[in-house]
């Protein structure tokens, strides 16, 4: 078998914002890397974001400090969150972001000189380091030309299908030029994951192609587990119209700088949905949240800025309701509240992808916006001071690890989060490489195992195509583990869900094997579905409402499963195990920040 | 609101290809990333073609439409008659992988040789200070998507592949620039500007700035300066003519 053979002591998979930061900081503390991605550098999701990274540096709100955004981002997640990674991402996110400038990025700036911070959703301060509404593009260019600058080597258009591991833990990966379809295996005692979310299994969708949970279903395989993937954030502003553009997202900071979401009949419907639980802390009138925008001290939040679980189930309640735009979303108005100069200053691509994409005018009427899937919460099971996994060796990083977020992310909390354990990891992995004398023989049926996997779609002939099983799965889950869920449609999904399984190992590809999509898809496709599997079991199991997880048939939330996550891993036969475990208790010190006043 | 359009995508590699013609459902809305994935799903499975954000963010999906250099997720198909036919084709500068893929690693080598970013100290608090008005010009070409369109466009290396060993092109030019105007950065890179990545080779058409997705001035804005910094210390024609209407800048 034709094959190239590489060796590292870190192999890093994925090149967004987790991806690189981990990348600098093993080559930093002295192992040979590699990054590995899909896409040409620069190109990952990292560089769609849009809004901000958040950290609590206090430029613009002198009483914000790392306490407040612990609580924020722990009452966001409704207190599921692994209480030691909202405290160490709130605690080291301020320096992650000063770092950037020492790198060369360059953030809006306050008047005096220091970096601009913009108020998002969850956030009861305004947090968000930003530039313009192109945070992501500032973040990832910057570790690019860092990562270039220090002379890492990438393996860009390049994917990585398998994990291979031995006694003691991880051995190294597996992977094909997308270019040329030839394999490449890396030998190497530690590998980073940090290969982003899964959002490409939903038929309304901010995410890529890219996103496809190839890290996720990698893991599992490798006998890693994943916890809370029952918790996909739906954000509640994408695009509806037209057709080919839904999904597309409408960031957060379009309410954050002073945008607000309306019916059908014109009424601000958001104040109709404050819950119990931020209610304290919400405005009550149009007037006091109008206010709130220039004094935060004697006004409360305006509930479009509540977490984006809330706002995206009381848009789907309005046009459910009937009071939906044309289109089936509601309206985002920010043409009547803010000068068209701001709003083409503060929100210069939105301005564009509306201009170009809808021929609508932002700064002169009103959008049209839905709930879009745009994130998973769950992810690799990993300890939260080196994002080690449960296999030796094995660490993630960024969206594809669980536990940050707990039940719902708040927005800006990813881009601090890739940064802060994106470090961690690499500093994890070089120190677990450096500690490993030798390097494990990669056996030659492993390798020749995993060709032949990757080469099955083109020995079948006749069999369907990949693009329409796809379709097929991405209709499920958006008709049966959306949003709201039930278990008599979710019973339904997993049905479906193993009848896509034979489906997909009897599909063919045609063509061969240089720059050919149809095969790359051929072998996303069961990452999809395993990843697909282990959200509607899980959703299943947990029979109450919390963030990113509605039940119909369980509207409310749950004391016990107030304390327990549920854990996904692969049992022998290849099916989805779940097991419940106790949430981590968090120490008195920590746990007294929520006896403080709202 | 759908029709059946004519699209010709070119097909082939590196050793040949020809134009493919189709007949493909367009619907209302649609732009020309969407028929291309709607040819992928039904008629050419194995149709190469670059993209990820379907918004104009990544740079991922350049290619020639109809002869121009575009994005083709942000070319509406209402751009077009429903009777005219659309062609797509790679973008000519760079080699053809496979059907609308080429190889951009010329981009990437160029990327790689860029004096690094080196920053002054921060002050005693550990902040750097910088206002908006210094950061702006900078920012304006850290827009760059890094699509290649410029690149593509610039007849420097369009026309002229033997260019491509003494000149970066417009994307990386425009990189100098805004690390010379960046507030922080303490390098001067002026001679390498001009020795290494052949600034004295652009003569300033200003075709990059028009083809750039993201409204970046290319050529008003970066070259032209950096050309006018260069001229300090050396003579070019070019800019020693539009030297008379230079501004003061800073570090003069
Ligand atoms: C439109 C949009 C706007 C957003 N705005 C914000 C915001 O304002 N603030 C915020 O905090 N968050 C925001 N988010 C969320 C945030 O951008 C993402 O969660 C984050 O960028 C994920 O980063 P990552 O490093 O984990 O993964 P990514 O940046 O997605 O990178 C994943 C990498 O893994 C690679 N990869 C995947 N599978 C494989 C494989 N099998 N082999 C090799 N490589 C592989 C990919 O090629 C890619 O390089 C936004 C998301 C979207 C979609
Ligand atoms: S202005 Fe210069 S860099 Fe731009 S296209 Fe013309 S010659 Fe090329
Ligand atoms: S400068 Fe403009 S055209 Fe050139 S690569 Fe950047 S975004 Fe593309
Ligand atoms: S797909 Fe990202 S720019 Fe077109």
């Amino acid at each position: 078998m034709e094959l190239e053979r590489q060796d590292y002591d870190v192999v890093v998979v994925g090149a967004g914002g987790a991806g690189l930061r981990a990348a600098i900081e093993a080559h930093a503390s002295g192992a040979r890397t590699a990054v590995v991605c899909k896409s040409l550098l620069g190109k990952a999701h990292t560089v769609m974001a849009e809004g901000g990274i958040a950290a609590a540096m206090g430029n613009t709100w002198p009483d914000d400090n790392w306490r407040v955004h612990f609580r924020d981002t722990m009452r966001g997640g409704k207190m599921l969150n692994h209480w030691r990674m909202a405290q160490l991402h709130a605690q080291e996110a301020p320096d992650r972001v000063r770092e950037l400038e020492d790198w060369g990025a360059l953030f809006d700036r306050t008047a005096d000189g220091l970096i601009s911070q913009r108020d998002f959703g969850g956030h009861r301060y305004a947090r968000l380091a930003h530039v313009g509404d192109r945070t992501g593009l500032e973040l990832i260019r910057t570790l690019q030309q860092r990562t270039v600058a220090l002379g890492i080597d990438v393996y860009m258009e390049c994917t990585v299908t398998r994990l291979l591991t031995g006694p003691d833990g991880v051995t190294g990966a597996f992977g094909y030029w997308r270019e040329s379809g030839r394999f490449v295996a890396w030998r190497a005692p530690s590998v980073v994951l940090a290969t982003g979310g899964i959002g490409k299994s939903y038929k309304v969708t901010s995410n890529s192609w890219e996103y496809t949970g190839d890290g996720h279903s990698l893991a599992l395989q490798a006998g890693a587990t994943l916890v809370n993937m029952e918790f996909v954030q739906f954000h509640p502003t994408g695009m509806v119209w037209p057709p080919s553009v839904r999904g597309i997202l409408v960031t957060e900071s379009v309410r954050g700088d002073g945008g607000v979401l309306k019916n059908s009949a014109g009424n601000r419907f958001m104040f109709d949905y404050i819950p119990d639980f931020f209610r304290k802390e919400t405005a009550e009138t149009e007037d006091e949240a109008d206010r709130w925008y220039e004094d935060k001290k004697n006004n409360r939040r305006p509930p479009e800025l509540l977490p984006r679980d809330e706002v995206a189930r009381a848009i789907n309640s309005e046009v459910k309701a009937g009071r939906g735009t044309p289109h089936g979303g509601v309206f985002l108005d920010i043409a009547s509240r803010r000068s068209a100069e701001y709003i083409r200053k503060r929100l210069p691509s939105m301005y564009h992808q509306f201009r170009e994409l809808a021929e609508v005018d932002i700064t002169a009427e009103a959008m049209e916006v839905g709930p879009t899937c745009h994130y998973v919460m769950g992810g690799v099971e990993v300890d939260p001071d080196t994002e080690a996994a449960r296999v030796p060796g094995l660490f993630a990083a960024g969206e594809v690890a669980g536990g940050m977020h707990g039940s719902n992310r708040l927005g800006g909390n990813s881009l601090s989060d890739l940064l802060v354990f994106g470090r961690r990891a690499g500093l994890a992995a070089a120190e677990h490489a450096l500690m490993r004398s030798g390097r494990s023989e990669l056996p030659d049926d492993a390798l020749a195992d995993a060709a032949r996997a990757a080469l099955a779609p083109f020995d079948r002939e006749g069999g369907e195509n990949p693009y329409t099983v796809q379709h097929d799965l991405q209709q499920t889950m958006h008709d049966l583990v959306g949003i709201i869920r039930t278990e008599k449609e979710m019973l339904e999904a997993l049905e479906r869900i193993g009848e896509l399984k034979e489906r997909v190992a009897n599909l063919s590809v045609e063509g061969h094997r240089q720059y050919n999509p149809g095969w790359h898809l051929a072998l996303d496709l069961p990452h999809m579905l395993l990843v697909g599997e282990c959200i509607a079991r899980a959703a299943l199991e947990r029979q109450e409402s919390r963030g990113g997880h509605t039940r119909d048939d369980f509207p409310a939330t749950d004391a016990e499963w107030a304390r327990t996550n549920l854990v996904c891993s692969l049992a022998g036969d290849g099916s989805v195990a779940l097991t419940r475990q106790p949430l981590p208790v968090m120490p008195a010190e920590l746990a007294e920040i929520f006896e403080e006043s709202a | 609101m759908s029709y059946d359009a004519t699209f010709r995508v070119w097909r082939g590699d590196a050793s040949g290809g020809d134009l493919q013609t189709f007949t493909v459902e367009v619907n209302e809305g649609e732009v020309v990333l969407d028929v291309v994935h709607r040819l992928q799903a039904t008629q050419a499975g194995d149709l190469a073609v670059r993209w990820n954000c379907k918004a104009g963010k990544c740079g991922s999906c350049s290619a020639e439409i109809n002869g121009r250099p575009l994005l083709m997720c942000m070319t509406r198909m209402s751009t077009f008659g429903e009777a005219e036919t659309v062609t797509v084709t790679p973008l000519r500068t760079f080699p053809v992988i496979r059907d609308l893929v080429t190889d951009v690693s010329f981009n990437y080598e160029q990327a790689a040789r860029i004096p690094a970013f080196a920053p002054q100290a921060r002050d005693a608090d550990g902040n750097h200070r910088m206002q908006q008005v210094d950061v702006e010009r900078s920012q304006e070409f850290r827009k760059c998507i890094e699509c290649w369109l410029c690149q593509d466009t610039c007849h420097v290396i369009r026309d002229h592949e033997d260019n491509k060993a003494a000149f970066s092109g417009p994307r990386f030019l425009i990189r100098l620039a805004e690390l010379d105007m960046h507030p922080l950065d303490v390098t001067d890179r002026r001679d390498v500007a001009q020795d290494e990545f052949g600034l004295g080779y652009c003569n300033i058409t200003k075709c990059c700035s028009e083809v750039c997705p993201e409204g970046i001035h290319l050529t008003d804005n970066g070259i032209i300066p950096l050309k006018e910094r260069v001229v300090d210390r050396r003579f070019d024609p070019l800019t020693f003519l539009g030297a008379t209407i230079r501004r003061r800048r800073r570090g003069d």
